[in-house]
């Protein structure tokens, strides 16, 4: 059964680690829905999230084929446990001064926050699950979205595991 | 030169000489850490960001270095040296172009898992990204088909990254590692001491299987009534054939042997049914199909070997061992997997397992088959037919030689009419199906095996794609005898547009070909042709009786075609036997 599963890469941080993590993804016919890396814990290590679609038995091959690159140190299956996952967009909503108000509230409501104000714009920051996202979009796209600009989903297991 | 530097020493003598600390150049520290690995064979091409380094071989007279006539020659030579050698081939070339030339062969060594090291220049790092002359980003473009790769932007990280480089190439599921080199960086002095230490974290080959998992084993072998062996490259790699050899032997379990583990199980034995696949034998196939419990040693489940995968082997419990986990569940659903070291796996294996009763009637069923069904042709007396050339240099060889193939009709009647004693023996490009292959890696092989006969047998239509390398051949008085298994057409795409596309002939006349006798001569090469029987017979007596390389254009029948043949979306019991 096609599932959306989300990959945590330990990788060491090369010039070209994307690329050849992308790559491969991209010439087995791997699914990539969002991708993000920046600093790990560790000095020298990057952390990537990839959230893909695709089966069990895609997966699994995922995993493989990820541990077959000389520079991918840890793969976690994050769908396997409790984790929480995050994602960012900065939008830019058309925001005429009568509109405002109206706007606000949904700003509110979703406690995300608006981190500027242009003449006839507002943009808003939200953080949140992926869902909570689209949820946003979908209540700001009547007042006119001038651009969008999300991050991809970053996550990590609960606890102490 | 002074006499003392032409002395060979070997590697421990070369650590000591060199262990007190040397400001050296890149250059240098190449070819020390390729001498320290014990590399006595390098293939190569100069040009402009090579410069520094060829310049440092003029000092380093120990230090064997063969200029091909093309980079894809040198890279087909460094595989053939690494398959018959076991040890890792190691080939030269320069930036941009020269590193595109290798493309081809850096591929061909990944799909079949073969271990070389293949070092490219780069222009300067001031200049990389500006679109320099003679620039490519060759790490970018030899991603997918590299085991691993590094462009070494400081001299300081080249002694870890040559060791390193080895390492990986030759551990685990073996491959192709590139090493690209500035043009600064190899000119760069620094102090180099040599240094073995090893320090990856993120590769760490499982060699050792589970336990639990190869009981299992164990018990599906005792409990089987049809268990059927098939082994592939991995046998040979593991160094595992003595092993494989114990296992099959007293188990007495029926095997087949793949494209690539030809070899890996003497060709002779009774045991033995032959390649299975597209091109297999009735009885290897057919054993597949039929078979209860397939034991899986060393094969990746290749679509050549598989045919349609939904009605692959429907009966049998499957079992899979390979050093690469990947592979395991890739393409074929496995009852149990089992990640490891072929030979560790069969050291682990042989001492539990015995023969069992009830595969009696199975082994008489195979046994039968294998009467009933072998290999076949219509003999002619009026023209050469190209499985007779093949069966006359195997008796003649008596299946003792080193050969080596190009890719197409000739290369699976090798397969199938050469046999196979020993491992290390058939050298061919199994995944990538590589035309231009044979020349250059019967030289390499040639070079790792001195004193062996090595045979490599071509069409007209591959050996044009590296038929320059016949001057390596001649300069260097390599002894391959070249054998050319000449249709006049590009036969398996002729059968092809025979059986599949309705007798549509279409741009597979090689009319045009050069005299390659005349050929061979004019690169200073004996060159002889025969066209019948007799011909055949006293031509090959001659170039068995030659010292050096002597090239054989036998002249055979345009319209045979290769039997069995499996189409492809049959099961691989569908087999197209051709005229009985």
């Amino acid at each position: 059964m096609t599932m959306r599963h989300t990959i945590s890469i330990l990788v060491n941080d090369q010039p070209g680690v994307l690329q050849r993590v992308s790559g491969l993804f991209g010439r087995r016919g791997f699914n990539i829905e969002s991708i993000t890396v920046g600093q790990s814990e560790e000095v020298g290590l990057s952390r990537m999230v990839i959230v893909t679609l695709g089966d069990e038995h895609t997966l699994e091959q995922i995993e493989k084929q990820l541990y077959k690159l000389i520079d991918v140190i840890k793969v976690i299956n994050l769908g396997s446990k409790p984790m929480v996952g995050r994602e960012l967009a900065l939008i830019k909503v058309k925001a005429e001064t009568s509109e405002r108000p109206e706007i606000l509230g949904v700003v509110d409501t979703f406690r995300a926050s608006v981190v500027d104000i242009g003449s006839n714009s507002l943009i808003v920051q939200v953080i949140g699950d992926s869902s909570k996202i689209d949820a946003m979009i979908e209540l700001l796209t009547p007042y006119g979205i001038r651009e969008l600009s999300r991050t991809g989903v970053t996550a990590m297991t609960r606890g102490n595991a | 030169m002074n006499e003392q530097n032409t002395e060979l020493l070997s590697i421990e003598q070369l650590r000591k000489k060199w262990m007190s600390p040397e400001v050296i150049s890149g250059s240098e520290i190449l070819l020390r850490s390729l001498l320290l690995e014990g590399v006595d064979c390098v293939f190569g091409y100069p040009g402009g960001a090579v410069l520094y380094i060829y310049d440092a071989m003029y000092n380093y007279k120990e230090f064997k270095h063969l200029l091909t006539r093309h980079e894809q020659g040198a890279i087909h030579a460094a595989d053939g040296y690494a398959r018959a050698s076991g040890k890792v081939g190691v080939c030269i070339a320069t930036s941009g172009p020269g590193a595109t030339n290798l493309v081809t062969g850096i591929a061909t060594a990944y799909m079949d898992s073969v271990p070389l090291v293949v070092i490219t220049g780069n222009v300067a790092t001031t200049l990389i990204g500006t679109d320099a002359f003679q620039e490519a980003d060759i790490t970018g473009i030899t991603l997918p088909i590299t085991k691993h790769s590094y462009l070494v932007r400081d001299v300081k990280d080249l002694p870890r990254v040559i060791h390193e480089a080895f390492h990986i190439a030759n551990t685990g599921r073996k491959g192709p590692v590139l090493i690209d080199i500035p043009k600064d960086v190899s000119a760069a002095m620094i102090k180099f001491k040599p240094d073995d230490s090893i320090n990856v974290r993120g590769y760490n080959p499982r060699t050792v299987p589970n336990k639990l998992q190869i009981d299992k084993l164990v018990q599906a072998i005792s409990e089987a009534k049809r268990p059927y062996i098939l082994a592939g490259g991995g046998v040979i790699y593991s160094g595992a054939h003595e092993e494989l050899f114990e296992f099959a032997t007293r188990t007495e379990i029926p095997i087949t042997t793949t494209l690539l583990g030809l070899g890996g199980f003497p060709s002779g034995h009774e045991l033995w049914t032959g390649m299975p696949g597209m091109h297999g034998t009735y009885t290897s196939n057919n054993a597949i199909q039929q078979c209860d419990l397939l034991i899986n040693i060393g094969a990746r489940f290749d679509d050549r070997v598989t045919g349609k995968l939904n009605g692959f082997a429907p009966h049998a419990k499957i079992v899979h061992i390979d050093i690469d986990p990947a592979e395991i569940g890739k393409n074929v659903a496995v009852d149990i997997p089992i990640v490891g070291d072929v030979k560790t796996v069969f050291e682990m294996l042989n001492p539990l397992v015995k023969r069992t009763e009830q595969a009696d009637e199975w082994r008489k069923l195979i046994q039968q088959w294998k009467s009933d069904y072998p290999f076949r042709y219509t003999d002619s007396d009026e023209v050469l037919k190209p499985q007779w050339v093949i069966e006359m240099l195997n008796e003649t060889t008596n299946g003792e030689a080193i050969v080596t193939t190009d890719v197409g009709q000739h290369q699976m009647w090798a397969a199938q009419y050469y046999k196979f004693n020993h491992t290390r023996s058939w050298i061919t490009s199994g995944g990538l199906g590589t035309m231009g292959y044979g020349l250059p890696s019967a030289i390499g092989a040639q070079m790792a095996q001195p004193d062996r006969l090595v045979i490599s047998i071509n069409g007209d239509g591959g050996i044009q794609m590296c038929s320059q390398e016949l001057a390596i051949c001649a300069i260097n008085n390599i002894p391959v005898k070249i054998v050319i298994i000449n249709n006049q057409v590009l036969g398996m795409v002729r059968q092809w547009q025979e059986l599949i596309y309705n007798n549509r002939y279409s741009h597979i006349d090689l009319a045009g070909s050069p005299d390659f006798v005349k050929l061979a001569e004019a690169y200073g090469v004996k060159g002889l042709r025969a066209t019948n029987k007799e011909e055949a017979r006293i031509a090959w007596q001659e170039a068995l009786a030659t010292p050096g390389p002597v090239l054989l254009d036998f002249v055979v029948s345009k319209t045979e075609n290769v039997y069995p043949m499996v189409t492809q979306g049959s099961t691989i019991d569908q087999m197209l036997m051709g005229d009985e």
